[in-house]
């Protein structure tokens, strides 16, 4: 057995998986607050990397000013993507509500290859791109970056639900919406702030992928990434969208791991997530941390 | 009618209301009462005459359960505050206690009490949270989820909750629902202690007439949607009509029992 690539891989797994989860989250972010499957997830990080990049490739700015405009351009799409799509469908079935994702995830798609075309262009060098080495490992700084990046927001994600409140009152909303309007909360107002928060972090996911590989219309796979993660980890569960993320990000180098080795059967790593997925929910229908819907009384 | 002061004008004000949920359902039907500031105004009545959906008139909490008051006027503090949002409501200084008490069952006690701060912006939050586990003191050793707190710790729970608001008027539904008497006794005396400390002014709906009468100055009683009966408190606890139905007489409780199932089958079909 060899194993001088597994280790490369889990790590690898570990920080493609980070990325998984802070998308997950955001998904989470949005399911949790107003109920609204989001197909456009993935395009959260297209539109994000896009805008970086065009800023960066068209502006003499630093990187952090490029990033911060995106920041504030993303805080504004979610809003308006709320406020002008979702908020009239409020009240309609939630097949109407799907599908209304869904056109919105094809429209940016094409609208992003129309305006910046089909092939991955890089982002101008901003890091070092000699290798450091970790525990043994041959890492590129980015990757390290990009694991870093994901743990903070996973630790913003924690304290603004803990601590801060509008925090609370976000969970007061998906806990029950009458109740949250009761205490002075504006559930269209959480709504709107949750696209925002979710296409914001999702976009920096967009931003430090791109960083990594160049910006192509690939990296709207991660919004499909998200549903393995997302149901792995139970779909109303932030800390489990975090986990189901790793979890998908790890198998899927494993697998790879495993096939190279023994199975050569080539591409193990698209379809395993999805045996993992399968396996789980029939041992768990409601993922790792979900909640069944319990009757209440 | 008349309130306990006419002479000062009322903080709120109900005025011959029409309430009907969902375009068809028509609830209240010319509802009026008077609540006069820093006092506890008591409104009774039977299963299904509506006293949930005057509370609600008055926060604007209809708004989520397709309700609407078609006809009269909520004035609360001088100003006409029928058809505002709820949550601009509560920021009016109006705050409910809904019944079954509400509370955020997947959070602590005290991230509950922070909630009820939702609306404030000022830095005494952490004084006031001190000063609701000064009344409640057993809220402050509970540091699990709120959803396994009992029944009276839910209670306690949701009235500390109106109190981190610092609202001028709390609407209280059923506080004293599903507990045993020594706690409803232990309820009521908070309730009457905050109204004392606070200057709070509250609406009170019970089923529990005798409570109810015991710590409020004026009551209403009401039946399908409309009041029928109002005075001081003395005045009700002493009314025959009050203490045949409310107050449970010689066998008048499972009398009026009957009747109230009756009553609540036919506004159902209706
Ligand atoms: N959301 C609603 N849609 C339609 N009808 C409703 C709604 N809420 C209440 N009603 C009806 O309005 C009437 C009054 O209800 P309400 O809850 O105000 O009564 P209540 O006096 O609070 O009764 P209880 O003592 O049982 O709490 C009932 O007949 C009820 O069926
Ligand atoms: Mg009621």
């Amino acid at each position: 057995m060899d194993f001088t690539l597994f280790f490369p891989l889990l790590l690898n797994g570990l920080i493609v998986g980070a990325l998984y989860g802070v998308v997950a989250m955001s998904f989470v972010l949005i399911y949790k607050a107003s109920q609204v499957v989001n197909f456009a997830q993935g395009e959260f990080l297209l539109v994000g990397a896009w805008v970086c990049w065009w800023l960066l490739t068209t502006y003499p700015i630093p990187f952090w000013a490029g990033f911060l405009v995106t920041m504030c351009f993303m805080t504004l799409f979610g809003i308006i993507l709320q406020v002008v799509v979702l908020r009239p469908l409020i009240g309609e079935p939630v097949i109407s509500v799907i599908m209304a994702t869904v056109g919105m995830s094809i429209f940016f798609q094409a609208l992003m290859k129309w305006m910046f075309g089909v092939f991955a262009k890089p982002f101008p060098p901003i890091f070092a791109t000699e290798r450091v080495q970790v525990l043994g490992l041959q890492v590129q700084p980015v990757y390290l970056l990009s694991l870093v990046v994901s743990l903070f927001i996973m630790l913003g994600f924690w304290w603004f639900f803990t601590y801060s409140k509008h925090g609370l009152a976000m969970r007061a909303t998906a806990f029950d919406q009458q109740v949250a309007q009761s205490l002075g909360v504006s559930v269209p107002r959480v709504f709107a702030m949750s696209w925002a928060i979710s296409a914001v972090v999702s976009s920096v996911a967009g931003v430090v992928v791109g960083v990594v590989n160049g910006v192509s219309s690939a990296l709207s796979f991660y919004g499909i990434k998200v549903f393995p993660a997302v149901i792995l980890g139970g779909l109303d569960s932030i800390i489990g969208a975090v986990l189901g993320g790793l979890i998908v990000g790890v198998l899927e180098n494993l697998a790879q791991w495993v096939d190279s080795e023994f199975l050569n059967w080539g591409n193990m790593t698209q379809i395993a997530p999805f045996y993992a997925l399968v396996l789980i929910l029939l041992i768990k229908p409601y993922g790792l941390f979900g909640t069944k819907n319990i009757e209440r009384v | 009618m008349s309130a306990a002061q006419p002479e000062v004008p009322p903080l709120l004000e109900v005025n011959n209301i029409e309430v009907v949920y969902s375009d068809v359902i028509l609830v209240l039907r010319g509802l009026s009462l008077k609540v006069p500031k820093g006092e506890i105004v008591a409104l009774l009545g039977a299963n299904g005459a509506g006293k949930s959906t005057t509370l609600k008139a008055i926060s604007g909490l209809l708004k989520t359960e397709d309700g609407e008051v078609t006809r009269g006027d909520v004035t609360f503090a001088g100003e006409r505050i029928n058809g505002i949002d709820p949550h601009l409501i509560v920021r009016r200084g109006i705050f409910q206690v809904m019944e079954g008490r509400r509370i955020v069952s997947d959070m602590t006690a005290l991230e509950n009490l922070r909630l009820g701060a939702f609306t404030r912006r000022d830095r005494e939050v952490g004084d006031d949270i001190e000063r609701v586990y000064g009344y409640f003191p057993r809220l402050k050793e509970r540091t699990g989820l709120a959803g396994y707190l009992s029944g009276g710790e839910q209670q306690m729970l949701a009235i500390g909750r109106a109190l981190m608001a610092r609202p001028k008027l709390i609407l209280m539904d059923e506080p004293s629902m599903g507990l045993s008497p020594l706690l409803v006794q232990e309820v009521f005396g908070i309730i009457r202690k905050i109204n004392q400390d606070l200057g709070v002014t509250i609406l009170l709906v019970e089923q529990n007439a005798r409570m109810a009468l015991s710590v409020a100055s004026y009551g209403y009683v009401m039946e399908q949607g409309k009041v029928v009966l109002d005075g001081t408190a003395a005045e009700l606890a002493d009314n025959e009509d009050v203490k045949e139905f409310y107050l449970g007489g010689h066998g008048a409780e499972r009398k009026s029992f009957r009747n109230l199932k009756s009553f609540k089958r036919r506004k159902r079909w209706l």
